[in-house]
């Protein structure tokens, strides 16, 4: 009955968290601390920070961290699958129609002006997370505000990538080894 | 069957690997699902890839798990979906689990705060990669309409914070009147 309980609370969180990732916070804490009481505000907010520093989408994060709390390995995985069935439900149906449709001029036409747009939002999040990078906050600073060793590892790392051709997940697990001695007081 | 056997660990390694290492969210897979799946693997088209993402981004749900599903989908149908879809997902289970054991103590702990400052940069590298290389395929195109909504579109959603969800709705709109 339990896990139907954190089954069915989760497809919630799955259904209608729109736009990704920070988007969906405010409906996960409506839904875990003030309907639930699965967990306090204060482990909501542990719940933010490890999600933030752990790879995998935040809602994922939060469902396996509460469906272990609430009923270990198994709670997690009911968790988890909650939280994505409505996007496979959802996203394999637009594909169907989109591989039916998309030779339909009109369709043809919508698509192409969706194109620049989406790289324009891609190119939002990446603008976020360089000033993260250099800054530490999601908008540009001031030049003398600027984190001057993440500028050396970001050009280093960005040699490596493009000149010596290493995969992009070399150059981010490099940058993480080289984040231990400059920034972990080894030197 | 073993050729399709193949296919199908491909898909779901490759996937396992992106979500393992892709700290941030949905808009640093994205990128790196794009330099996989279109420049390594050539599986999907680039355009058909930017279709696929904006599928993604306009659907409930994580982003990372509606591009992945769908390029799953694109690869090898139902069955694919359900290996991207694991794939997807596993890393954060795995490790969310094992962290939410001893959570203060990695919350608290130096060297990791270390690693993943580094990997800031790291991650900021990809990033820019991606999104200069198909800014410039938009340039090249030489088509001013397109350039320009490229450019509109990123005033709005980085300068002014429209909504993504509505920016795709009203470019979709702006497709149905385009003569």
């Amino acid at each position: 009955m339990m896990y139907i309980k954190i089954f069915l609370s989760f497809v919630q969180i799955g259904l209608f968290s729109i736009g990704g990732g920070y988007a969906a916070l405010p409906l996960i804490e409506q839904i875990l601390v003030n309907q639930n009481h699965w967990i306090t505000m204060n482990q909501f907010t542990d719940l933010i920070t490890i999600a933030s520093m752990t790879p995998g989408p935040i809602a994922i994060n939060a469902s396996t961290f509460v469906g272990t709390k609430l009923g270990g390995i198994p709670g997690a995985v009911v968790a988890t699958a909650g939280c994505v069935t409505p996007s496979c439900i959802i996203v394999i149906t637009l594909a169907h129609f989109y591989y039916k449709y998309k030779n339909l001029e009109s369709v043809k036409k919508i698509l192409e002006t969706l194109r620049p747009v989406v790289v324009a939002l891609i190119g939002t999040a990446g603008a976020a997370i360089i000033t993260v990078a250099f800054w530490g906050t999601k908008r540009i600073g001031a030049l003398k505000d600027i984190n001057i060793i993440a500028i050396w590892i970001f050009l280093f790392c960005y040699i490596i990538l493009k000149k010596f051709k290493k995969s992009p997940i070399t150059v981010i697990i490099l940058s993480g080894i080289i984040g231990i001695f400059v920034y972990g007081g080894i030197i | 069957m073993t050729k399709n056997k193949h296919l199908y660990f491909k898909l779901f390694l490759s996937t396992f690997y992106l979500s393992a290492f892709t700290f941030g969210g949905g808009y640093v897979i994205v990128p790196l699902m794009k330099k996989k799946f279109v420049d390594d693997l050539g599986w999907v088209e680039e355009k058909e890839m930017l279709d696929l993402i904006a599928i993604g981004q306009s659907s409930p749900g994580a982003i990372a798990v509606n591009t992945s599903i769908l390029i799953g989908y694109r690869v090898a149908g139902l069955r694919g979906a359900f290996v991207t879809i694991s794939g997807t997902v596993l890393p954060p289970l795995i490790i969310i689990t094992i962290v939410s054991m001893f959570y203060s103590a990695f919350r608290d702990n130096k060297v990791v705060n270390a690693i993943l400052k580094g990997m800031q940069a790291g991650v900021a590298v990809v990033i820019f990669d991606v999104v200069s290389t198909m800014t410039l395929t938009i340039l090249k195109s030489k088509k001013i309409f397109m350039i320009l909504l490229m450019i509109i579109a990123f005033l709005a959603a980085y300068y002014f914070r429209v909504n993504v969800a509505l920016i795709i709705i009203i470019a979709m709109i702006i497709g149905v009147i385009r003569k």
